[in-house]
């Protein structure tokens, strides 16, 4: 029997498995026991939540490997870590501890403003963000298993998760209304190789899982991803900057099931407590944004 | 026959597609009365500690176990194994299942996430390419439980009565084989 670990497959299959469910942003022990136990789908174990990396600015690298190895001792969920973006060796050494899913996210520094990482040299699979769909497929083209619309992390704001699902969702159907002799100018627009396009154009959506993140803070804010067309959501700072986190946990992840259900989602929206305070995104200088790191 | 799959986390589309593929309407599975028009139900993959939550939460965890009792034919595919299973190893604190099959499954048996693989089994006499992610295997079985596949001296994929389960996803990959198998060989007792 010869066994084939760490291909497409197997690392795209891995996100089918997380769908319908909700990754959240962890930074200790107890708070990833506290997202398994709400029925979280995978954590992402990090030092620092969107919030405080936006209010403490400095540079953001990966999280102490010490740190990472609890959260994966603690809880029997898929974890996580994020590396920078370019950062390879951030990347080599998260790989080495057998983190399930690799997050190249903008919402660390970039150690490279112009390359993003090979992530075909890697067995574990990554997620990347994306703001349009010609992002979207320039990742999957350097092996990305999971898009993450981009959204801008930290705020509290769904409003640029919207933008950037609307935008992803507006241009694949688009490619599925052209001709064929269309999309070799649309790949040229999209500055994405033509294969990816036209695989697009005939399955009408992307070829990796799709999931949402940046901003989601509340369970009718996870709802209305999904119904925006997202596979799942990410939610970071939400959770844990809010004033009870166990109970907002749990009514996100039943709010992204039964994101259909208005009455469910009245029942979860109930007596939640204060949500993360915010910032708007039109408030945060242009230079300050997270979402426009990565090209 | 009406083909259930309950859809509260994971790749339950896949596993309608699937069942639609071998001609049987499909419906996704969240409430009770979903549950009650079934002919038949597939728990999907996805991860097992989210889904019993869910049940548990919307109510639907008590009435799957009935109706497993009942004698309803299912098929569990990776978390849908460890959601059959009577016990677990390396489970998350106090993790609950459906139950009905009288095996010990191992949670993420294989390895983390670097260690899933596909390869080539033999189910039920047929090779075909199965995908294991996070997967888990089965311990321990009865003399009640009937191995339909084996990979790393470890059975993954049984049956027992009209519960059948693999480790393995088949709804990632065109090979319609084991829904056949569900369909034809199991649901057809009923």
């Amino acid at each position: 029997m010869s066994e084939a670990t760490g291909t497409a497959r197997v690392k795209r299959g891995m996100a089918e498995m997380l769908k319908g469910g909700v990754i959240m942003d962890v930074v200790n022990v107890e708070q990833a026991k506290i997202a398994e136990e709400a029925g979280a789908c995978a954590v992402m174990a990090l030092e620092r939540v969107p919030a405080d990396i936006r209010a403490q600015g400095g540079v953001a690298r990966m999280s102490d490997p010490d740190m990472i190895q609890k959260i994966q001792a603690a809880v029997s969920i898929p974890v996580m870590a994020k590396v920078r973006i370019g950062h390879f060796v951030e990347a080599q050494i998260i790989e080495s501890l057998e983190v399930d899913y690799i997050d190249e996210s903008e919402v660390l520094t970039p150690a490279d403003y112009t390359n993003h990482i090979d992530k075909w040299n890697f067995k574990v699979p990554f997620v990347c963000g994306a703001t349009n769909l010609g992002e979207a497929l320039r990742r999957i083209n350097e092996g990305a298993a999971m898009i993450r619309s981009k959204g801008e992390a930290g705020t509290g704001d769904v409003s640029n998760a919207m933008t950037h699902m609307r935008t992803i969702g507006g241009e694949i159907r688009r490619l599925t209304s052209m001709r064929e002799d269309e999309l070799y100018v649309a790949a040229k627009e999209l500055q994405a190789p033509y294969a990816l396009v036209k695989e697009v154009a005939e399955t009408g959506k992307l070829p990796v899982v799709l999931f949402t993140a940046g901003g989601i803070a509340t369970p009718a804010d996870a709802a209305l991803m999904m119904q925006m067309g997202a596979d799942g959501v990410f939610i970071g700072s939400g959770i844990f900057k809010s004033g009870n986190p166990a109970h907002r946990a749990a009514a996100c992840v039943k709010a992204t099931t039964f994101y259909q259900d208005a009455k469910v989602l009245a029942e979860v929206s109930r007596g939640l407590g204060e949500a993360m305070v915010g910032i708007n995104v039109a408030d945060i200088p242009v230079p300050h944004r997270l979402a426009d790191r990565g090209w | 026959m009406r083909v259930g799959v309950l859809a509260l986390q994971g790749d339950f589309r896949e596993h309608i597609a699937a069942s639609k593929a071998c001609g049987h309407d499909s419906i996704e599975v969240r409430t009770e009365a979903e549950l009650k028009s079934v002919d038949a139900l597939i728990l999907p993959g996805g991860e097992s500690t989210t889904i019993v939550h869910l049940a548990q939460t919307f109510n639907l965890y008590e009435p799957i176990r009935a109706r497993i009792n009942e004698g309803l034919p299912v098929y569990g595919s990776c978390a849908g194994m460890i959601l059959l299973a009577d016990r677990i190893i390396d489970g998350a604190a106090g993790q609950k299942t459906f139950g009905g099959l009288d095996i010990t499954v191992r949670r993420n048996a294989f390895g983390r996430q670097v260690e899933s693989f596909e390869s080539d089994i033999d189910f039920n006499g047929k090779t075909m390419k199965a995908v294991f992610i996070r997967a888990p295997w089965v311990e321990q079985y009865s003399e009640k439980v009937t191995v339909l596949a084996t990979a790393s001296d470890h059975p993954v994929a049984v049956k027992q009565g009209n519960i059948v389960a693999t480790s393995f996803h088949p709804e990632l990959t065109s090979d319609l084989a084991v829904h056949r198998y569900f369909f034809d060989e199991i649901c057809k007792n009923r």
